[in-house]
């Protein structure tokens, strides 16, 4: 079964009460596969990578990790199985300090819960200065979340998410808050997640960082898959003009 | 046209994340952190405990100065620590709840009912008989009963809140009113005497002195503390307090069952309050329904006191710790001052609001 996928849903649809988020969805990540989801202001982009991570569980359908089906996905079944996400809301806890942030709902402990507060606080300025690159003298291991610049944290969301052996990285619009330089950075760090043999489901705004570093597209539109596209087989200019059709009429045709 | 990026692959920083997470996930040996002690950061992340230590201490001072034969004798002392662990050993586990950015009214309600519930096993097993051993053994079980049946009113109180999702303040005004009416239903709102209490070991475990100078009560509430304290500070328990006082959604987001959490927070107050009530009664080896009703704002105004926040997410164990000392000594200090009686609401309520607004002004210097 060389050709199972990281991830699967089949079927998959989400009510709210009478409001239907989405509706038979259908959606596949390959390994290795950075693919990226377009869609407007409430298609349920967020929904759906919600219902990836857990947080949400689906009115119907099957979620399948490398072939297996999963039931009962739960935010900590999934971070087992390997997803990290970086949340649009960036899930920081911002009067905690840095290193109570990037174990949030990790915590290194022994059998009885007690906590490895150095051996954490030890991790976190490793990560912090081999890897965030942070060398302000405001930022340490006990420095707190709230203080720090939109790209700062963004660096803490990101950072968490890789420290914990991702094998799927959901970022849900990571770029936004960001400067130009910061978001530049971003763009690249994606591209290292394919480098590293990873996968990643890219959720943007900006239709550019989406087209640069995703190996497919998806669109989603009021809740349904209107379609999807190779980025190698489709231009740019082709890509807008359809989201711009999509956006008015629902469809690509 | 996609816009060139004109910054080079070198610069990214978080590549390296990548890098490092493929070659080794959390290696054995890494540099330890260490930071050379700094007085100013030091004072900068302990404000709020520093800022009531400083109330404690300006307080004390004051109350030395103006009567120092009633201060500077021993006797003061072990006062404010018969009289004070009575509902500070409430305001402990009742700090956890307000970290976690929730609020328990019914506290002072499930002192008593933890009481009925220790005398109605106590009734109950009269068929034991009544010497010293078969009293002991009577008065240990009623004592499990009692603490067991805070532990499930708190627990209650947290499957309301937490699976119903109703507002904590509300669900608690209406327990609190529930459970003293149940001890009032129960009881048929009659006092009775506990004297058989004395001839158990319990009494003296509960509410005796030691050495003539230290009340147990006061051991007891030192104990609680520390418990508390590691269970805040060094515990996943006590993580997940703050990360879901501090903002649930997020909490949520990354896996914290901050429902199960707050279940035990509520569970926390509901078997400390019965313990409290357990050793407030066997101090006068007496029941009475109404227990408990006159520490309800002490209590809580002894947590906001020692600086932890409504909002959640921030507060310490050794702040109320000081608070409740505050609370407890300000009625005695002002008669030994020699002040009128009338004064101690006047002076109760100008010094919590002081303390608010500097732990307001210090919260917002630390940030």
């Amino acid at each position: 079964m060389e050709e199972e996928y990281r991830l699967e849903l089949r079927n998959v649809s989400k009510s709210f009460g009478e409001v239907k988020a989405l509706e038979d969805i259908d959606f596949k990540l390959g390994r290795n596969e950075i693919v990226g989801l377009l869609g407007d202001n409430g298609a349920g982009k967020s929904t759906l990578i919600k219902i990836i991570t857990g947080y949400h569980r689906p009115t119907s359908g099957e979620i399948y990790f490398n072939g297996q089906k999963v039931d009962h996905l739960t935010v900590p079944k999934a971070r087992e199985l390997g997803v990290e996400t970086v949340y649009q809301e960036r899930a920081l806890a911002e009067l905690q300090t840095l290193w109570r942030n990037i174990f949030l709902g990790r915590e290194l402990c022994n059998s009885l819960g007690f906590l490895d507060i150095q051996r954490m606080r030890d991790e976190t300025n490793r990560l912090m200065t081999q890897s965030m690159g942070f060398t302000s003298q405001a930022i340490g291991p006990d420095s707190r979340v709230g203080k720090y610049s939109g790209g700062e944290k963004q660096g803490v969301a990101i950072v968490r998410a890789l420290f914990f052996e991702a094998e799927i990285i959901v970022l849900d619009e990571p770029t936004m808050g960001l400067s130009l330089k910061e978001a530049a950075k971003l763009v690249n760090f994606v591209k290292g997640i394919k480098q590293a043999g990873k996968s990643a489901i890219f959720i943007d705004h900006n239709i550019f960082h989406v087209y640069d570093v995703a190996d497919r597209v998806v669109v989603i539109d009021r809740g349904k898959v209107a379609g999807e596209f190779l980025t190698k087989n489709i231009g740019l200019n082709e890509l807008m003009d359809k989201m711009v059709h999509v956006a008015e009429t629902g469809s690509f045709d | 046209m996609l816009p060139k990026l004109a910054v080079s692959i070198s610069e990214y920083k978080w590549m390296d994340a990548m890098n490092s997470q493929t070659n080794e996930t959390l290696p054995a040996v890494t540099q330890r952190y260490k930071v050379p002690f700094n007085f100013r950061r030091f004072v900068r992340t302990n404000s709020a405990q520093l800022g009531i230590l400083g109330v404690f201490l300006g307080l004390w001072l004051t109350f030395i100065i103006s009567a120092p034969s009633t201060f500077l004798s021993p006797r003061i002392y072990t006062a404010f620590m018969t009289s004070t662990p009575f509902f500070a050993i409430m305001a402990i586990p009742l700090t956890v709840i307000v970290i976690a950015k929730e609020m328990d009214l019914s506290f002072p309600s499930i002192m008593a009912m933890g009481m009925v519930a220790f005398s109605f096993v106590y009734n109950q097993t009269a068929f034991m008989g009544s010497t010293t051993a078969s009293t002991t053994l009577r008065v240990g079980l009623a004592i499990i009963a009692a603490l067991l049946t805070g532990a499930i009113i708190g627990w209650l109180n947290g499957i309301i809140i937490v699976k119903v999702g109703i507002p904590s303040l509300v669900v608690t005004i209406g327990t609190q009113f529930f459970w003293r009416g149940a001890v009032l239903v129960l009881t048929s709102g009659a006092n009775f005497p506990l004297e058989y209490i004395k001839s158990t070991i319990f009494y003296p475990l509960f509410v005796g002195k030691i050495g003539g100078f230290l009340p147990m009560q006061m051991v007891w509430l030192i104990i609680v503390t520390i418990i508390v304290w590691v269970l805040l500070n060094r515990h996943r328990f006590g993580a997940h307090v703050y990360l879901t006082g501090d903002n649930i959604n997020s909490a949520e987001l990354m896996g914290v069952n901050t429902g199960r959490t707050r279940i035990q927070a509520f569970m926390l107050v509901g078997l400390v309050s019965a313990f409290a009530g357990l050793i407030s009664s066997f101090y006068i080896a007496y029941f009475w329904p109404n227990m408990g009703s006159g520490y309800l704002l002490n209590t809580l105004a002894s947590v906001f006191l020692g600086g932890t926040s409504v909002f959640g997410g921030t507060g310490t164990i050794l702040g109320t710790f000081l608070g409740t000392f505050i609370i407890g000594s300000i009625d005695a200090a002002t008669v030994a001052v020699g002040l009128t009686g009338f004064l101690t609401q006047l002076i109760y309520g100008f010094i919590i609001v002081l303390s608010v607004i500097m732990h307001t002004y210090l919260r917002k210097r630390g940030e």
